[in-house]
């Protein structure tokens, strides 16, 4: 027991001192184990640096940025965008980055916090929620922390934040519904599988539906659900609308993941879908499986949300630290939507991750 | 004390082997209530919960479809996980939270295999039995791992898979190299949907077969009667010669296999995987599948047919909600209900209240069932 407890003690104190070593050592809760070792040249040196932090910045060698993103392996977007932003903010590029990946915004608030008190340049957020941010924006601001936004927007005053790089959630999910009406069904029956609730992605593409919903009285939600951006919930929650027997028309899924799983249920139950099929399936982000189904035919609509925004943000930052603005402050990814009618494999080619 | 009568009947359930049958229609006792209470429910509420009708899948084969089918086919990963768990809880008294994330693991070396390492193959690169071997020798090798902490190292079971639970879908993520592999080779979706021409979901004849493993192996073998022993007294097992670290740690191995069916069982519904999605929270249930079995979560004298049982409820509710729209995220609290009701059910004052008016409730379970 004795020797228990001396370890425990050690531990603690070796984690203490661990603390004070400053903003590079990764956040315990980090998922992000795997990715750390295919980049050993990135984390591994950030522990030696340590020490000699506070100079860094100062001789302008290496331009400090913690990264709060959400978990890598939620969905194929979010591989595609945690990767891009790990391949961009390396030592090689100038960088000396923290990385956090967390979906609970409580915890990624938390750590931006610490990040803001560690004093990095930069502190790059895709929030997992859009709310609940403003005293850390405050507080970076006073610590003198630019704050750049990428991917998601959160609710926040202009000015608490240098510039956002991020995809027009409400503009894809107007885009969607726009196209979604010239089909000229003559009834709606959506089977509506949302995302994280709360999220920008979620919120966005929701209310565009929302807002058509509303509007017009032959568009109906059969079922509208969180899936939680998950593909097994999405086939439940589809099994149980055809166990019902109600009828349905679309499936309008938030993402790819769980439009693949909402397919699942229809495949097993005999539905047919796609370009010629009973069922117009929608799907959104941008993986290359999902851009196949939708050349195939197997799904209607995908709407592109561009994962890619490491480089412009790593460009911003570059035009910062020269002292030069950024021309606007919010700049949107490049996006669209795809449907079965005109997708071609050069699409494929360009946009699938 | 109102009824001193009929008080022994329910203290006697641990140390008196000879009435071992009044005891397990105890215990299956509120699993089948609950059951009764939830088929009740819908066919009051809705009749046509129950209707089985035959359709045609998307490959033209038939298949039965319908609320009770989609219990039974969703209910397998958790009645398989259910089977180990109760081993587990009454070998070591504790239980394995890491299932999970376990199951990620599985599941992720599984498509590895099948998919060669890339990202996304239409053709199986390696034989899928091979594949589903490696994924329940690599579950067996982690249960190994938890069962040795907690038989070896004495650890608590809770706090020694939390370091799996914590870190099994990092490892999972990094075995595929943090890529979302898709297999879309028919062939390995016959395990988690449909074999051609047969119209009920292959993952409940791999239930079946799974149950019918272990009700040979408890039947058999000294399994059951050893993991029990160890269970009520590892110290008196042990002067009778057995090894109660092995007969701990072999349940830990046994959970590791459960753990690799139900793991390729998920990952086989639709040919890819999602890390940190995957069987969220199946461990929650999986030991509520145990507690609603009328397991003893501190150890000892186990019934698997009640886990079983158990299981199958808590899919029957979770399917039940969905009918009715409760949000999925909302589906937590209902369960916490059911949780709490359990508990107090179990309580010894209520135990004791409820044995004088025991006899007329299970009359009228058997009736509705």
């Amino acid at each position: 027991m004795k020797k228990f407890f001396a370890l425990i003690l050690s531990l603690a104190m070796i984690l203490a001192l661990a603390a004070c070593g400053g903003n590079n050592n990764q956040p315990a809760n980090d998922t992000q184990a795997p990715s750390d070792t295919q980049e050993p040249a990135n984390n591994d040196a950030q522990a030696p640096a340590d020490t000699n932090e506070p100079a860094a910045p100062a001789t302008g060698d290496l331009i400090t940025v913690g990264v709060i993103n959400n978990d890598p392996n939620e969905s194929g977007y979010r591989t595609a965008n945690d990767a891009a932003m790990r391949a961009t903010f390396t030592e090689e590029n100038g960088y000396k980055a923290t990385f956090y990946n967390n979906n609970d915004a409580a915890q990624q608030i938390a750590t931006a916090q610490q990040m803001v008190q560690d004093e990095v340049d930069f502190l790059l957020l895709s929030p997992a929620s859009t709310t609940g941010w403003d005293t850390v924006l405050q507080d970076a601001q006073a610590a003198g922390t630019q704050v750049i936004l990428f991917d998601r927007m959160l609710e926040a005053d202009e000015s608490m934040y240098v510039a956002a790089v991020v995809s027009d959630m409400p503009a894809e999910g107007k885009t969607a519904v726009d196209w979604l009406a010239a089909q000229g069904l003559d009834e709606y029956n959506i089977i509506h599988i949302q995302g994280h609730m709360g999220s920008d992605a979620q919120l966005g593409r929701t209310g565009a539906l929302d807002e058509k919903v509303a509007a017009e009285a032959n568009w109906n939600y059969v079922t509208q659900q969180t899936a939680d951006w998950d593909e097994a919930t999405a086939r439940t929650i589809t099994q149980s609308v055809i166990d019902s027997g109600k009828p349905f028309n679309v499936i309008y899924a938030e993402n790819n993941g769980m439009a693949r799983g909402a397919v699942a249920a229809l495949d097993a139950n005999g539905i047919t879908h796609g370009k010629d099929g009973d069922v117009i399936v929608m799907g959104f982000d941008s993986d290359k499986w999902a851009f196949e189904a939708v050349l195939e035919g197997s799904w209607n609509y995908m709407g592109l949300c561009n994962p890619l925004q490491a480089d412009t943000v790593d460009s911003i930052i570059k035009d910062l630290v020269a002292g030069n603005a950024p021309a606007q402050k919010i700049i949107y990814t490049p996006e669209q939507g795809f449907d079965c009618e005109t997708l071609t494999q050069a699409d494929v080619d360009t946009y699938g991750t | 004390m109102a009824a001193p009568v009929k008080d022994p009947k329910i203290q006697v359930k641990r140390p008196d082997e000879s009435i071992f049958k009044r005891l397990t229609r105890h215990q299956l006792f509120i699993p089948l209530a609950a059951l009764a209470l939830l088929v009740l429910f819908n066919l009051i509420a809705d009749p046509t919960f129950f209707a089985v009708t035959v359709k045609e899948n998307s490959l033209g084969n038939p298949v039965l479809s319908g609320n009770i089918i989609s219990v039974l086919d969703n209910a397998s990963e958790l009645v398989i996980l259910a089977i180990g768990m109760t081993l587990v809880t009454a070998s070591s008294g504790g239980q394995d939270i890491s299932v999970g994330a376990a199951m990620a693991i599985a599941g992720s070396v599984i498509l590895r295999m099948v998919c060669g390492g890339q990202v996304s193959a239409d053709t199986m690169q390696t034989p899928l039995v091979l594949a589903v071997l490696v994924g329940i020798l690599v579950s067996m090798i982690f249960g190994a791992f938890n069962g040795a902490l907690v038989a070896y190292f004495k650890i608590q079971p809770m706090v020694a898979t939390l370091i799996l639970f914590t870190a099994g879908r990092s490892i999972a993520a990094w075995i595929n190299n943090n890529q979302l592999p898709i297999i879309n080779d028919l062939g390995f979706k016959y395990a988690g949907t449909f074999l051609p021409g047969i119209p009920v979901p292959t993952p409940i004849f791999i239930t079946i077969l799974v149950i019918l493993l272990f009700w040979l192996a408890l039947k058999f073998t000294n399994l059951g009667l050893y993991t029990q022993s160890v269970g009520i007294n590892a110290n008196s097992s042990r002067l009778n010669g057995l090894d109660p670290k092995l007969i701990k740690l072999l349940t830990y191995v046994i959970l590791g296999v459960c753990v690799a069916i139900a793991g390729f069982v998920r990952v086989s519904r639709s040919g890819s995987i999602n890390y940190s999605r995957i069987a969220e929270n199946i461990e929650m249930d999986a030991i509520l599948a145990v507690a609603l079995g009328g397991n003893a979560l501190s150890g000892g004298k186990f019934n698997i047919y009640g886990s079983i049982l158990g299981a199958y409820v808590i899919q029957f509710l979770t399917t039940t909600l969905y009918k009715y729209e409760v949000p999925s995220t909302a589906l937590p609290a209902y369960k916490a209900v059911v949780v709490i009701l359990l508990v107090v059910l179990s309580a010894p004052v209520v135990q004791e209240k409820l044995a004088s008016v025991r006899k007329a409730p299970a009359k009228a379970a058997k009736e509705v069932s």
